[in-house]
């Protein structure tokens, strides 16, 4: 039996999803630019699926631009809006626990001449809002932090964010990386005060290689990608036809079963905090309380380093991420880990578990066990 | 524009009687670079001379860049053959090569003509006078120079004619095969690809010992020596990696012996392991990437422990050398950034905080005598149970 624990990472796609895609490559494969027929009915399914996501979201259907996923979104949204309003300031404030997809291109905005201020949070990754009231000022064009963070799991106040900074400035163009909390909770960018927001279709059972930006109607930002006007113009390139309507598709299904899902992943969360908390010498990264995502539990092994531990469950077929997945191409320490305040011994041994609705008790009483019986094991074989 | 290319060799000039042994390996390891290059290479050996001919189109940058990994091989002349007719049209095909290859050249040059033909209607020197005469009346900017020429033009006539100048450098050294076998152990490193690297350029055949410690190394290291091997054998052609599974040794080693001691007693057990295959498969030596002093187990004192458990010939090609000398062959070779690729090895993740540098081998025979008894049969299991991959570029 295998356990897939990284659904934070990346999940499977759901079988009514993927034979939709298959259609559509097939069957209904127009270009919805094209003047015919075929491109007529590609259009309309476009047209629906945006539908679906404006629904999900209660906004307007104008504002949802379809990207390549979260990377894209994310870039465009900084970098788009840092452009367009870079004549009203020079100020940009993020967190100091952001996914490389916000920190990099920001770090790109530094380089052209922007000021980047990063915001501390507390030992449960949440922002530090006092810290945040006193970076906005005049100045400030746009704030960025993400929904809920991919490593640990804490959840922002976005509503609160949102209202302390636009009570500061309300020139101000926010932000939010939502591509850990959609499909986990409800999001209405309007009454949030959300002005953009990325989202990622891998994340949700759709395929990679989709994703989203909701472009608020009251905010103006450049496009990143330029061509053949599709979007309105804000971005170009053929329309990913099958990747679109199986994001919107697996997003509807998602938001149909949400509090299911969550209450399930709820469960299973406390189940898996509670077991680790019989393992001797195992500490919750972030809140341990069980508040937080439900899908998203972070647990440094002392003594274990991450990779050994990754690849000892490996072996018993259970997969499970060191830090984040993305970050395996580098051996640095997890930012967001020393944000919340974790040491080195701390981040070395760091292990995230990530759920789907899908995953079983009987997958996490399995992990449970298996984890009693390789630590005391792995223990004895440390480095010095 | 170029129909052939003549190979230029060196050392194997002088081999004796034993020259054709070497001649026939370069065109047989000419063959094995070429045979992923577009276009239908002929190579032969006529009159002491090896020509790879190749016929109707071919992809010349792929050519040049195949022939220069074949070891053996010193220089690489493009030539353009032509037919014989008349010496009115071979004035014109020299003319026209010079335009071609040096379009606009202000250099010094010289002819030297061969005639293998020798019923050529004009002699050898004659063939320089007229041709140096045409070339120069052509283009008045160049110079002729007999001593020191820029250029130095061949026409040689044999029953088609042969014309070529520029030299293209290989990379010397000897053929492989012609030089026996050893075995390399190959880390995921930066030196161990060079030291295998620069073996074969001796004309060794490389076969590579890898030692794997799952779970502490990951499927990617794996994947990383694979691929490291294959960047090897694109020089020294197959390799037969064999992986050994190490971890039970490695535990074994850390339960029982001294912990400063961790590292050479493991680098004393991989040399056994490595040396059981090295006699298995009929090599004669074995292959480290070790250097002097560069880290703890690679100290004079180190070594000699290391060494002192094989009987076969351990060849460290890089001994003297500074790592960026290392580095810079490691780009040569392109195997630098997959080296540097950040997944453990077995050599790094017990390495104690400080191990010793002056091992005393009295003092580690001693340590192992605590492993007597488990050892043998972990050793016999991992020789066994190694996985072996064919590896090719």
């Amino acid at each position: 039996m295998e356990i897939y624990l990284d659904h934070a990472a990346t999940t499977w796609v759901y079988p009514e999803v993927a034979e939709t895609v298959k259609n559509i490559m097939c069957t209904d494969f127009g270009n919805p630019s094209s003047m015919h027929q075929k491109g007529v009915e590609a259009e309309r399914l476009l047209k629906e699926s945006t539908k679906k996501i404006a629904g999900i979201l209660k906004c307007q259907e104008k504002e949802i631009f379809f990207t390549s996923g979260g990377t894209e979104s994310n870039n465009w949204a900084l970098i788009g809006a840092a452009q367009a309003a870079k004549r009203r300031g020079n100020r940009i404030i993020t967190s100091k626990i952001e996914h490389a997809s916000v920190s990099a291109p920001l770090e790109f905005l530094k380089n052209e001449g922007f000021e980047i201020i990063k915001i501390g949070v507390d030992k449960n990754g949440l922002l530090n809002l006092e810290e945040l009231k006193e970076a906005v000022n005049e100045d400030t064009i746009l704030v960025s932090v993400m929904m809920v963070n991919n490593e640990i799991g804490s959840v922002q106040n976005i509503k609160e964010i949102s209202s302390i900074i636009k009570q500061i400035n309300p020139e101000v163009i926010f932000h939010v990386d939502a591509i850990q909390g959609f499909g986990k909770y409800k999001i209405n960018p309007k009454q949030m005060g959300i002005d953009l927001m990325s989202v990622s279709g891998h994340k949700i059972h759709a395929p990679k290689g989709t994703g989203f930006l909701y472009i608020s109607g009251k905010v103006r930002i450049l496009p990143y990608i330029y061509g053949g006007g599709q979007q309105n113009g804000m971005r170009s390139g053929t329309d990913n036809v099958p990747g679109i309507v199986a994001l919107a598709q697996a997003a509807e299904i998602m938001y149909d079963n949400l509090s299911e899902n969550v209450s399930h992943m709820r469960n299973l969360k406390e189940r898996l905090i509670k077991g680790l908390d019989s393992i001797d010498g195992v500490v919750i990264n972030g809140a341990s309380d069980g508040s937080g995502a439900p899908h998203i539990v972070n647990a440094s092994f002392t003594g274990i380093r991450s990779e050994v531990m990754l690849h000892t469950l490996e072996d018993k077929k259970i997969y499970v991420s060191a830090g984040s997945a993305c970050s395996s191409h580098k051996r640095a320490a997890s930012p967001t880990l020393t944000a919340i305040g974790c040491d080195k011994g701390m981040t070395e041994s760091a292990i995230r578990f990530s759920f789907c609705e899908k995953t079983t008790e009987d997958e996490i009483d399995r992990t449970i066990e298996v984890l009693k019986e390789v630590v005391p094991v792995l223990r004895r074989y440390t480095r010095h | 524009m170029f129909h052939a290319f003549l190979i230029k060799y060196a050392e194997i000039g002088i081999k004796g009687k034993n020259r054709y042994l070497f001649e026939d390996a370069l065109v047989r390891e000419i063959e094995r670079a070429l045979k992923k290059v577009d276009g239908n290479f002929k190579v032969t050996k006529e009159m002491g001379r090896i020509y790879v001919n190749v016929e109707g189109e071919y992809d010349y940058d792929d050519t040049i860049e195949a022939l220069q990994r074949v070891f053996g091989i010193s220089g690489i002349c493009p030539v353009v053959i032509v037919q014989d007719t008349g010496f009115e049209d071979l004035k014109k095909e020299v003319v026209d090569y010079v335009g071609k290859v040096y379009p606009g050249s202000t250099q010094t040059f010289k002819m030297c003509s061969r005639r293998a033909r020798k019923n050529y209607p004009l002699d050898s020197m004659e063939l320089n006078a007229e041709l140096g005469a045409a070339i120069l009346e052509t283009y008045p900017e160049m110079s002729v120079d007999v001593h020191d020429p820029e250029i130095s033009i061949t026409v040689e006539v044999r029953q088609r004619i042969y014309i070529y100048s520029k030299i293209i450098p290989g990379p010397g050294g000897m053929p492989v095969g012609t030089s026996g076998k050893a075995m390399l152990l190959l880390s995921g490193g930066i030196d161990s690809p060079v030291a295998g690297y620069m073996i074969s350029k001796r004309g060794v055949v490389i076969e590579a010992v890898y030692f794997h410690a799952p779970p502490y190394t990951s499927e990617r290291a794996k994947d990383k020596v694979v691929d490291l091997a294959k960047k090897v054998a694109r020089y020294s052609g197959p390799i037969r990696l064999r992986i050994v599974n190490f971890t039970e040794i490695q535990l074994a080693i850390y339960d029982n012996c001294p912990h400063d001691e961790l590292t050479i007693i493991m680098r004393r057990y991989m040399m056994k392991i490595a040396e059981r295959f090295a006699e298995e498969s009929g090599c004669h030596g074995l292959i480290t990437g070790e250097s002097i002093g560069q880290v703890a187990s690679q100290t004079m004192q180190s070594l000699a422990c290391t060494n002192e458990v094989c009987s076969l010939p351990v060849f460290r090609p890089l001994i003297a050398f500074d790592k960026q000398d290392i580095i810079d062959i490691a780009n040569k070779i392109d195997t630098y950034e997959t080296s540097v690729l950040p997944y453990e090895d077995c050599c790094t993740i017990f390495v104690a905080k400080h191990p010793v540098t002056k091992p005393s081998l009295k003092k580690i025979k001693n340590s192992e005598k605590r492993l007597t008894g488990i050892i043998e049969e972990m050793l016999d299991r991992a020789v066994e149970t190694a996985e072996i991959i064919e590896v090719d570029e």
